[in-house]
């Protein structure tokens, strides 16, 4: 089985984000980067694939050389090998989608696991940007994920429920919580990381079809009120509602 | 004449309320934009009972593509027939919601358009004639214009950020012809597993959320309750979640669902920043928290500050009082 996990690095999710100074991207300073926890998620999927099925776990990832340490997680959680396509620009999804597609075109694997969608652009539609650009199935949003032979029974989450979805491989898959439980990494894992280079690859993903203009924070909320602190404001509580903020 | 294709989704044989946001949104856009209006419904035979209501909210150009093979969802064929649609109509701008379908859609209908995306926005303005995006990035803490380059332009709508306004027309109702290949039905939906009528958080117009101090899946009765007299869904912290007293579809935050209610009411939960990331665009906020310096307060409009086992069943009481 050859299995991609495409992978990326976002903020910590403890990050308080600021705008930086072109008003644009965010103020990087003190930030510091992690592999998207939905990736994480990925990441184990393919693992758990190739430990019932056979074959290997390449990840990839689109960037400068800060993904670097997003790559040696995954490595470090057993991913077998890894392939870094380099670019110092801020690249939108399809651009680097399409970048990706590129080189899955030559390497015709069977499953790629993305995240669900990354908690720094919340776009969510890697996955099937990379299914389109290379007419492939797709499920989105999975929750459970069986494979038999080259028959995929899978759920994704919906409002309200599930659907349980069924396909063949090649196919790409993005990666819910509730899917799995990530593995720490090993030690065996995490020396592997510290020697196992990357493949590095020119970017050719092409023009962006979108920009950020402008990025700011949200406004702030001008200060609540305290209705009280005994069973005795629950009146007064629905009064406000009522009243004052009318959503009830 | 280009124009302007909102995608309605249906469930159940009913179309969703939030199909009838992004109609509304799409009939003031494309006026501002000077395109035709167009409302998409894909499905089996099931569609044509709905295009009545699908007029109901300002567009009265009804477009429908049904296949008794379409009335269970293949993502692939559903996105061929929108494609096609768009081409067909010379769509410039395409409206979807942000759900689990409209964000599928959205990206497909982009890469065979050679479209822009900008997905679950929350603010859409065209006044002018000149579109303008905004959506929220690093899971709400920060909001950003979008600029979308390419000629066509797909969105998806955050469900609830957009109100629904009515405005009944009688429908023309156009059926367009959609050549589907065996490769667009090679992913399909086979069942559809929902909890008995339960309303989702991210569609919910209110919502009662409960955290790690509710201590178990059955202290839960007491939230359950209190939305059921407002109509609401129940949400839940990570804490919560974590701790096995909900599923995960109900974990609001930065690794669960981001949404904008109406009404949030926050039950013991400390409002911790990935648990704010995923609520603090609420239009209004309630915090019960017996700790007066929980993080929670500094978003909420109004708080009380005490035990929320005493407060919740009182709260049901007075509501339950009122509506009589
Ligand atoms: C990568 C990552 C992703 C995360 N994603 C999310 C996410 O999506 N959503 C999320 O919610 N969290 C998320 N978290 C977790 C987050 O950091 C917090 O741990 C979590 O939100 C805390 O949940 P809580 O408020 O229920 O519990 P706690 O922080 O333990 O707070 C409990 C609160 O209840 C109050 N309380 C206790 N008893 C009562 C009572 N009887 N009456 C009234 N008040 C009472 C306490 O005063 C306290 O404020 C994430 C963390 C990480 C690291």
């Amino acid at each position: 089985m050859n299995i991609f996990v495409c992978v990326s690095q976002v903020p910590d999710t403890a990050t308080r984000i600021k705008p930086a100074a072109d008003g644009k991207t965010i103020d990087k300073t003190d930030v510091n980067f992690i592999l998207n926890p939905y990736d994480e998620i990925a990441v184990e999927q393919a693992l758990r694939v190739k430990e019932a099925h056979g074959g290997e776990v390449t990840v990839i990832s689109v960037g400068d050389d800060t993904v670097l340490n997003t790559i040696r997680k995954a490595i470090a959680m057993g991913a077998d090998k890894a392939v870094h396509i380099k670019t110092q620009e801020e690249v939108d999804g399809i651009s680097a989608a399409r970048a990706v597609a590129e080189i899955l075109k030559t390497a015709n694997p069977d499953l790629v696991f993305t995240g669900k969608e990354s908690v720094d652009s919340n776009s969510g539609q890697f996955a099937t940007f990379l299914a389109a650009l290379l007419d492939i199935n797709v499920i989105n949003v999975a929750v459970k994920f069986d494979l038999t032979g080259s028959h995929i029974r899978a759920e994704r989450e919906i409002e309200g429920g599930k659907e349980v979805v069924e396909t063949s491989l090649p196919a790409v898959v993005s990666c819910q919580k509730g899917l799995n439980e990530p593995r720490l990494p090993t030690l065996k894992g995490i020396m592997a990381s510290k020697t196992k280079k990357p493949e590095e690859v020119a970017f050719s993903g092409g023009a962006s079809w979108t920009a950020i203009t402008e990025l700011v924070k949200p406004p702030a909320k001008p200060a609540g009120k305290i209705v009280g602190a005994d069973v005795s404001a629950v009146t007064a509580l629905v009064d406000l509602l009522h009243n004052e903020a009318k959503v009830i | 004449m280009s124009s302007l294709l909102i995608v309605a989704e249906h469930r159940n044989g009913k179309l969703k309320k939030s199909s009838f946001e992004a109609i509304s949104k799409g009939a003031s856009v494309a006026k501002d934009l000077g395109l035709t209006a167009h409302v998409l419904l894909v499905g089996g035979n099931e569609v044509a009972g709905l295009t009545a209501e699908a007029a109901n909210y300002g567009v009265s150009s009804i477009l429908t593509v049904t296949d008794p093979k379409l009335s269970a969802y293949a993502n692939r064929a559903f996105a061929t027939a929108v494609s096609e649609v768009a081409k067909a109509k010379s769509a410039t701008v395409i409206l979807l919601s942000a759900t689990a379908l409209g964000r599928e859609l959205g990206a497909f209908v982009s890469v065979k358009l050679d479209a822009s995306l900008a997905s679950d926005c929350t603010e859409l303005h065209s006044a002018g004639g000149n579109l303008k995006v905004i959506r929220p990035v690093y899971t709400g803490k920060a909001l950003s214009t979008v600029e979308l380059k390419q000629p066509v332009k797909v969105i998806t709508l955050r469900p609830n950020a957009f109100p629904a306004v009515s405005s009944p027309s009688s429908p023309s109702v156009e059926a367009v012809s959609v050549t589907f290949s065996d490769k667009d039905f090679a992913c399909k939906v086979v069942d559809t597993i929902t909890a008995s009528g339960k309303l989702d958080v991210a569609e919910a117009e209110i919502v009662v959320s409960g955290g790690r101090s509710l201590g178990s899946a059955e202290n839960f009765k007491i939230l359950e309750d209190l939305a059921a007299v407002l109509g609401g869904a129940v949400g839940a912290s990570r804490a919560a979640v974590d701790s096995g007293y909900r599923s995960h579809e109900d974990q609001v935050g930065q690794t669960g669902k981001v949404i904008s209610p109406k009404l949030y009411i926050a039950c013991g939960i400390s409002g911790a920043i990935q648990h704010l990331a995923g609520m603090s665009s609420s239009k209004v906020i309630v915090a019960i928290n017996k700790d007066k310096e929980a993080p929670i307060f500094q978003i909420a409009d109004y708080g009380i500050v005490a035990d929320l086992f005493e407060i919740v069943p009182a709260l049901t009481e007075e509501l339950k009082k009122r509506s009589h």
